[in-house]
C-alpha cells in the first residue's frame, strides 16, 4: 500500500547531522531532478535544515496555551497510554480502534515535509507515519461519504490551556474525503524515527503538508466520515480568516498578514524570509484536487 | 488615603531614590535580550521573542506611567519625578520593537508600507507609535518652560490615546480569544477612568 509518493526533500534537508550526508546527498540531488523535471519546474529549493530542537520546541498546541513554548513546557502531562481513536460515521467497520491495532496494520514510512503556519513561518520536518487512506481502509468507508472530520483529545486535567476559551474546544477539523485519502496525507505518529512528542501531538496526528498547519489536527481521538462539510475550530471562531480548505496560497492574504513569504524558523536573527510557494511547493501533486474552483473565494 | 504617618515614610524613602539610574538599565533590557538571542537563550524564534518583549515591555511601563497620577491622588505616594523616565524608556522600547518588526520580521521595504496601509492592526500601531513621537521630544525641562506647565500636560495628555491605541493594536494581532491583551487594555482604561473621579474639595484653613 504505501510508497505512493515520492519524497524530494531527505533527511540531509531535515538535519545536520552528517553521518547521512553523503549518501543521502546523492539520492536527495536524483530525486529532486527527477521531480523538476516532471513538475516543469515548480518545485522548490532546498529548505533550510531543522533540527529536533526547532521541531519540538516551537509549537501551537493552545490546549496547552498560545505561547509557542507552552506546549514543550506543559504537554508532559498529557497521558498518551492508552489510546484509541474512535472511527465511526459512514464506515463499515465502526468502533475504537487501538493505538496498538493501528500500528500493528500500518506500513510505516518516514515523509520529509515542508511545514508552513498560516502565522507566515516555516519549518521542514521529518515525519514517521502512514498514509490515512490506509488507516480509513481499516474501518471500510462507505459509498456516499464525502468529508472526513477529527477531533483532538480533550482533557482538561491534562490541558492548562483550555480553562480559557481561547477556542471552542474540542479542537476538530475536517477534510474532503479526496484531499483525506491523498496519498501526501498521513497520520504522523514520528519525528525522526522517535515516537512524535506530545507537545507535537502523540501520539498520532495528520499531516497535510499542502494546507497551512493548523488543518494538521494533533492527538486524535476520533475520525468520523460524513456526507455534509464538517465545521472546523478557526473557521468557526473567524470565518473571514480561516476557510475550510486554507490550502498554502502566496496569492492570498491572510486578512492581518500577507502570506507571499515566510520566515523559517531556526536560522536566528537575520533568517531571510523565502516566498511561499503554492501549495507549499505540493503544486503538482494537488493542484488537481481543486480543479474548476476559485481559491480566493474557497480559501 | 493610606494612614499619614506610613505615606509619609514610603514617601521619605522614595526621594532617596534617584531616577537616573533608570534610564542605563532600561537601555540594558534590550541589549540583554539581543545577546541572549544571539546565543540561542530565546528559543528557536528570537526575532518574535524579542519583537513581542519589546512591545509588551513597552506597553507595560505606559501602564506604569499611567497609574503615577492615580497612586497619587488616591493613595498619597509620590512618585512623579519616575515619571520621565518610564515614558521615555517606554517610547524607546517601541522604536526596539519597530525596529525589530522592520528589519528582522517583515524585511521586505515595499512590504512595510503595503502592511502599515493595508493591515489596521499596524495602522494602529504605528499611530500610537506616531503620538508618542512629540512626547519623547518634549520629556526635558526646557520643553515644560517652553510649552508653559498647561500647555506641556495638555500635549502630554496623548499618551492617554498612544496607551490605548497600544492595547488594541496587541489585541488585533492575536488569534483567537486570549486574555493578556483584554488585561492590558482593562488596566489602561481603568487607569483613565481613576481621573474622571471628582478631585476632592480642599479645605479652607
Amino acid at each position: 500500500m504505501a510508497g505512493r509518493w515520492i519524497n524530494d526533500l531527505t533527511r540531509a534537508d531535515a538535519t545536520p547531522e552528517a553521518g547521512f550526508l553523503n549518501r543521502r546527498q546523492i539520492m536527495a540531488g536524483m530525486a529532486g531532478a527527477g521531480l523538476v523535471a516532471m513538475a516543469g519546474g515548480a518545485r522548490a529549493t532546498t529548505p533550510e535544515p531543522d533540527d529536533w530542537d526547532v521541531i519540538t520546541q516551537y509549537n501551537n498546541y493552545y490546549e496547552f496555551g498560545t505561547g509557542k513554548d507552552d506546549p514543550a513546557e506543559k504537554a508532559h502531562r498529557l497521558t498518551t497510554e492508552p489510546w484509541s481513536v474512535t472511527i465511526d460515521g459512514m464506515v463499515e467497520r465502526p468502533g475504537a480502534y487501538g493505538f496498538d491495532e493501528i500500528m500493528q496494520a500500518m506500513t510505516m514510512e518516514e515523509r520529509i515535509y515542508r511545514f508552513r503556519c498560516v502565522e507566515a513561518w516555516s519549518m521542514v520536518v521529518p515525519w514517521n507515519g502512514f498514509e490515512l487512506a490506509d488507516l480509513l481502509d481499516m474501518a471500510g468507508v462507505k459509498e456516499g461519504a464525502k468529508y472526513v472530520a477529527f477531533e483532538t483529545v480533550l482533557r482538561p486535567d491534562e490541558m492548562p490551556g483550555v480553562r480559557f476559551p481561547v477556542l471552542d474546544w474540542p479542537y476538530v477539523e475536517g477534510l474532503r474525503l479526496d484531499e483525506a485519502v491523498h496519498p501526501l496525507t498521513i497520520m504522523a505518529t514520528g519525528i525522526y524515527d522517535r515516537p512524535i512528542p506530545n507537545q507535537n501531538g502523540a501520539p498520532l496526528r495528520l499531516v497535510v503538508p499542502w494546507k497551512y498547519g493548523f488543518k494538521s489536527i494533533k492527538s486524535v481521538v476520533r475520525i468520523t466520515l460524513t456526507d455534509t462539510q464538517p465545521p472546523t475550530s478557526w473557521n468557526t471562531s473567524n470565518p473571514r480568516e480561516y476557510g475550510f480548505y486554507s490550502n498554502v496560497n502566496p496569492e492570498v492574504d491572510h486578512p492581518r498578514w500577507s502570506q507571499a513569504s515566510e520566515r523559517t524558523i531556526g536560522g536566528g536573527f537575520f533568517a531571510k524570509r523565502k516566498p511561499t510557494l503554492m501549495f507549499n511547493g505540493y503544486e503538482s501533486e494537488v493542484a488537481a484536487l481543486y480543479e474548476g474552483m476559485d481559491l480566493r473565494e474557497h480559501f | 488615603m493610606l494612614r499619614g504617618v506610613m505615606r509619609d515614610r514610603i514617601n521619605g524613602a522614595l526621594r532617596r531614590v534617584p531616577a537616573w539610574p533608570f534610564y542605563p538599565l532600561a537601555a540594558l533590557y534590550p541589549a540583554w535580550l539581543f545577546y541572549r538571542g544571539l546565543t540561542g537563550g530565546l528559543g528557536v524564534d528570537p526575532v518574535k521573542a524579542m519583537e513581542h518583549a519589546m512591545g509588551e515591555a513597552a506597553l507595560q511601563l505606559l501602564v506604569l506611567g499611567l497609574a503615577i497620577t492615580p497612586l497619587r491622588r488616591f493613595a498619597g505616594i509620590n512618585l512623579l519625578k519616575f515619571r520621565r523616565a518610564l515614558g521615555l524608556a517606554a517610547f524607546f522600547y517601541v522604536c526596539v520593537h519597530l525596529l525589530v518588526w522592520l528589519v528582522l520580521d517583515v524585511q521586505i521595504p515595499a512590504q512595510i508600507w503595503a502592511d502599515i496601509l493595508k493591515r489596521p492592526y499596524i495602522t494602529i500601531g504605528m499611530a500610537g507609535f506616531a503620538l508618542l513621537v512629540p512626547l519623547a521630544i518634549t520629556s526635558n525641562n526646557r520643553s515644560v518652560r517652553r510649552l508653559g506647565p498647561a500647555g506641556w500636560r495638555r500635549l502630554h495628555r496623548l499618551t492617554y490615546a498612544a496607551a490605548i491605541l497600544g492595547a488594541v493594536h496587541f489585541l488585533m494581532l492575536v488569534k483567537g480569544f486570549q486574555m493578556e491583551p483584554i488585561l492590558y487594555l482593562a488596566a489602561i482604561l481603568a487607569l483613565l477612568g481613576m481621573r474622571l473621579a471628582p478631585k476632592p474639595q480642599r479645605k479652607a484653613a
